[in-house]
């Protein structure tokens, strides 16, 4: 796929040459040549996340924890991180992220941090942060062009081996690593990666900064351990709340449905299988022997076809009737969810908030693709401003989206939830407005971003319906929290009605009846019991 | 009746012994019947008549619209406790005036209750309207309780001597409204002190203080041997009474005279004759059965080729709604009559039309006409 994807950019890098006209074929052809994937994204960064030095900063960050993470929850460690960020100008930082992951064997290194589109989890269907094996490579060739540094790794696999370190810079027209030096160093960690790499950054505060990615990525990631140190020293520990490592997501192949054509012929043209049968129920999940002969036969194909020579005349036919078989779900249980409790606890470290509330809905399908949502909020108290709107935290695979709120999916079922239902105010079309952090989680082994830099989910029909149910769920629950509260404030508003007005009863009385001072406190204390055993 | 008398007379009313007879008892009652339920553990209950139009009849013999025993229970709970405390330390206030015979306007009265620490009034509407509450509640008008209005009665002038004294020294004092030059004699706001003495054969009662100067100025009440009183929109309770007292005690006819629109005729008129709903507990005393309506009649504007404005949409609608729920017209065909005529004309004229026949056309004309035919007067 990867192939393929590379000559789609191509033919898009290609296509203005086109236009130059009053040229011959010879001189285009001169002209013409392969265009390497690291080339176009150098011109198209924005594409990958680094629009702006700001930006820059963060997504190189978060790139880099993405891998920690990855590496330490497959390896079944728990996650330890380490992100520092040192200032060397305004517009120069060096960014370094450590964990206690697995390490990296020697001879891999250079091309997972040296070649774009390199990496383990592009071909598989997985729930991970990563899906590409673009994202640090790519921040190691943002560096490369502003700073001119190589990136630098460290990385050791185990007590006893040597550790390793790395300077590897990126040939952008060849997309080949580049090794600067290797060497082996003294390093204390028994296991573990540290990634460091000098950039042309900016660093601001905020939710949009790499402080809210490091405070939000903690909420969601409740059973790993962060540090971060921030340009200047300041040193931040995010405590681990969970002592389990989250469930381990399951791989599994592709389900039929979820298939393009283009993807089909390539799979047609690279399977090992010898006929159509061997392939369908091979390559795919939810196909028997049995559903695959009936797929090849609605076809017009003979299930001893061979897949080969099916991808020249057949493939049409071959997709239509894949589209059109009755199939069992893909697998479900794949996925690894918070989970409902530790959103509440991952929240509630981060928060300081009256009332908290969460659900995790049970994984459904779109596109032949298992994913599920959750969601979670935090409600009330001083800390959250109650004249603002609220603040919504969107993530993909526990990876907090910082950028692009109004495009994504997440937003628009938000918008389109009716708050007000919920004790809420709410303008039209607006977030509500109300003391409240929203965060919305959704897991899939491939999350469809509306683009490579990850920051938007797209609507997908399925997905938009899952999350708003998850919305209801957990308005639902504050609804009744805010109505318990409302009913609890009138009770109080009550009592201190008695409090205050009753004297002036008994002034009144007194006035009129010229009664004395014993007998008027009689009547208001009498009066007073009375209204409150009555309470209406 | 000698000048000594009437000083007695006038005298015994000021210190008005009735009054504190009439309304601190009935203070006193509800008041007790409040400590008596608390004392008994029992929620207390103040019972008010509901006042609107709805809540009212009309009496065709005596002339005006009385309450009907619709009332509205207020129940002393937990969500009244505020206005209850209110309603009995208004209660505290009106006794308290009645018998030092002090009075408190509407305004002061909402002043007053800034020393009542949490059962104050933010606004002057909270506290007008529990004083119409209390008002109705001992079924007497607020004057006698001691609250007077801030607005003024209205203006007088004509062969009218009308009897007060002096609040300095109590002496007896005789106002002849003919002596105010330009101006005019000012209807003060309590006018049950005062008496009358006149000759004149009729009063005019007239909308607009524009018409009323013109009259003034032009002499018109000494040529019509009248007395004129200018209202300034819809009557107040001061200018209903000084009117109904005139006429009953001097026996002579009360005529009106308004702008020919739904307003004119219901909201002035209408209210001057009979009364209205949201004073429904006291119109017996502020209404003048007597008054008959002069004009402008719709058959006017045609009779007399009147320049006129078109009815607007909330016109035709007060129209329409007098028609259908007005008990006043509900008795009184030929209104209801000339209201329809009104509403198919889709027209209205003002007073002030009658000056395009010339600036003294309604002296020499228009008045002299109708006043010859006062059975043609609408009832």
């Amino acid at each position: 796929m990867a192939q393929a994807q590379k000559r789609d950019i191509k033919k898009a890098a290609i296509k203005p040459v086109k236009k130059i006209v009053r040229l011959t074929a010879a001189d285009l052809a001169e002209k013409q040549r392969e265009i390497s994937v690291s080339e176009f994204f150098t011109k198209n960064r924005h594409l990958l996340g680094f629009d702006s030095p700001a930006k820059a900063l963060l997504t190189t960050v978060k790139e880099a924890v993405d891998n920690a993470l990855d590496a330490c929850e497959e390896a079944g460690i728990l996650p330890d991180i380490l992100i520092e960020l040192q200032e060397i100008t305004e517009t120069r930082f060096r960014v370094a992220v450590q964990d206690n992951g697995p390490g990296i064997v020697k001879a891999q290194m250079p091309k997972i941090f040296g070649q774009l589109l390199y990496g383990s989890k592009f071909h598989r269907l997985r729930q991970s942060r990563g899906q590409q094996g673009i994202g640090i490579s790519a921040a190691g060739m943002y560096g490369q062009l502003t700073t001119g540094k190589p990136i630098t790794v460290i990385s050791r696999t185990g007590k006893g081996k040597p550790a390793h370190k790395f300077d590897i810079q990126i040939d952008t027209r060849l997309n080949r690593p580049v090794v600067v030096s290797d060497d082996e160093v003294e390093w204390t960690p028994e296991h573990g990666t540290r990634v460091e790499l000098e950039i042309e950054a900016t660093y601001k505060k905020g939710r949009h900064s790499v402080d809210g990615y490091v405070e939000q990525t903690a909420i969601a990631n409740p059973h790993a351990q962060i540090t971060y140190v921030a340009p200047g020293g300041e040193r931040v520990e995010l405590a681990r709340v969970a002592e389990e490592l989250p469930k381990e997501p399951l791989e599994i192949k592709p389900h039929p449905h979820g298939v393009e054509l283009g993807i089909l012929l390539k799979m047609l043209h690279e399977t090992k299988a010898k006929n159509l049968r061997g392939f369908l129920s091979g390559e795919f999940s939810r196909v028997s022997a049995a559903v695959a002969e009936e797929i090849a036969r609605s076809a017009g194909l003979r299930p001893e076809y061979s897949p080969h020579k099916a991808a020249r005349d057949q493939a049409e036919a071959l997709y239509k009737a894949i589209q059109a078989a009755k199939l069992m779900a893909p697998p479900a249980n794949v996925l690894s969810p918070i989970g409902e409790e530790l959103l509440l606890e991952g929240l509630k470290k981060q928060i300081d908030a009256r009332f908290f509330a969460a659900t995790s809905r049970s994984p459904t399908v779109y596109r032949g693709n298992p994913f599920l949502v959750e969601a979670a909020l935090a409600y009330g108290g001083e800390n959250l401003p109650g004249d603002e709107l609220i603040t919504l935290l969107r993530y993909a695979n526990r990876v907090p989206l910082l950028y692009q709120q109004s495009a994504c999916a997440v937003t628009k079922a938000v918008l389109g939830t009716n708050w007000k239902a919920y004790g809420l105010q709410q303008s039209k079309g607006a977030l509500p407005t109300a003391p409240m952090i929203l965060m919305v989680h959704i897991a899939s082994v491939w999350v469809p971003f509306t683009s490579e830099s990850k920051e938007a989910v797209a609507s997908y029909p399925e997905i938009a319906k899952e999350i708003r149910l998850a919305l209801q769920d957990v308005g639902r629950k504050l609804g009744i929290y805010i109505r318990r509260g409302m009913r609890e404030a009138d009770a109080e508003k009550k009592r201190s009605y008695i409090e205050k007005y009753i004297p002036h009863i008994g002034i009144a009385l007194q006035e009129i009846l010229s009664i004395s001072d014993k007998e008027r406190d009689k009547v208001c204390d009498t009066l007073k019991d009375t209204l409150e055993k009555s309470r209406q | 009746m000698s000048g000594k008398e009437r000083s007695e007379k006038v005298a015994e009313k000021e210190r008005s012994p009735k009054v504190i007879e009439k309304v601190v008892p009935k203070i006193k009652r509800e008041a007790k019947a409040v400590e008596d339920s608390i004392l008994k553990r029992k929620k207390p209950v103040l019972k008010f008549p509901v006042r609107s139009l709805a809540n009212v009849r009309y009496l065709p013999k005596e002339g005006y619209f009385e309450i009907r025993g619709k009332k509205k229970e207020r129940t002393l709970t937990v969500n009244t406790v505020k206005s209850f405390a209110q309603t009995l330390r208004m209660m505290a206030l009106s006794k308290s005036l009645v018998e030092t015979d002090d009075i408190a306007t509407k305004r002061e009265a909402y002043y007053v209750s800034k020393n009542w620490g949490d059962a104050r009034f933010l606004e002057q509407t909270e506290s007008d309207t529990v004083m119409d509450d209390v008002e109705a509640l001992f079924e007497v008008n607020r004057e006698q309780m001691g609250f007077v209005p801030e607005e003024k009665g209205g203006d007088v002038s004509g062969a009218l001597t009308v009897i007060d004294k002096d609040p300095d020294t109590g002496k007896m004092l005789s106002i002849d409204c003919t002596k105010f030059g330009s101006g005019a004699y000012s209807i003060p706001i309590s006018v049950e002190h005062l008496d009358f003495e006149t000759k004149a054969k009729f009063i005019l009662v007239i909308e607009t203080a524009g018409m009323f100067q013109r009259l003034v100025k032009h002499g018109y009440s000494k040529k019509a041997n009248c007395i004129l009183v200018s209202m300034g929109g819809v009557p107040t309770r001061a200018c209903r009474r000084f009117i109904r007292r005139l006429a009953d005690a001097k026996k002579i006819p009360v005529y009106v005279f308004v702008d020919g629109d739904p307003y004119g005729i219901t909201n002035i008129y209408r209210t001057f004759k009979v009364g209205s709903g949201n004073a429904a507990h006291i119109n017996e005393f502020f209404c003048v059965p007597q008054a008959r309506f002069l004009g402008i009649t719709p058959q006017d504007i045609i009779d007399y080729k009147l320049p006129t404005h078109p009815l607007k949409e909330v016109d035709v609608k007060r129209a329409k709604d007098a028609i259908k729920n007005d008990p006043f017209f509900h008795h009184h065909k030929p209104w209801a009559a000339a209201m329809e005529h009104l509403i198919s004309m889709g027209v209205r004229a003002e007073q002030q039309a009658l000056a395009a026949h010339g600036l003294n056309y309604v002296m020499e004309t228009y008045l002299p006409e109708k006043i010859a035919h006062p059975e043609r007067f609408l009832p």
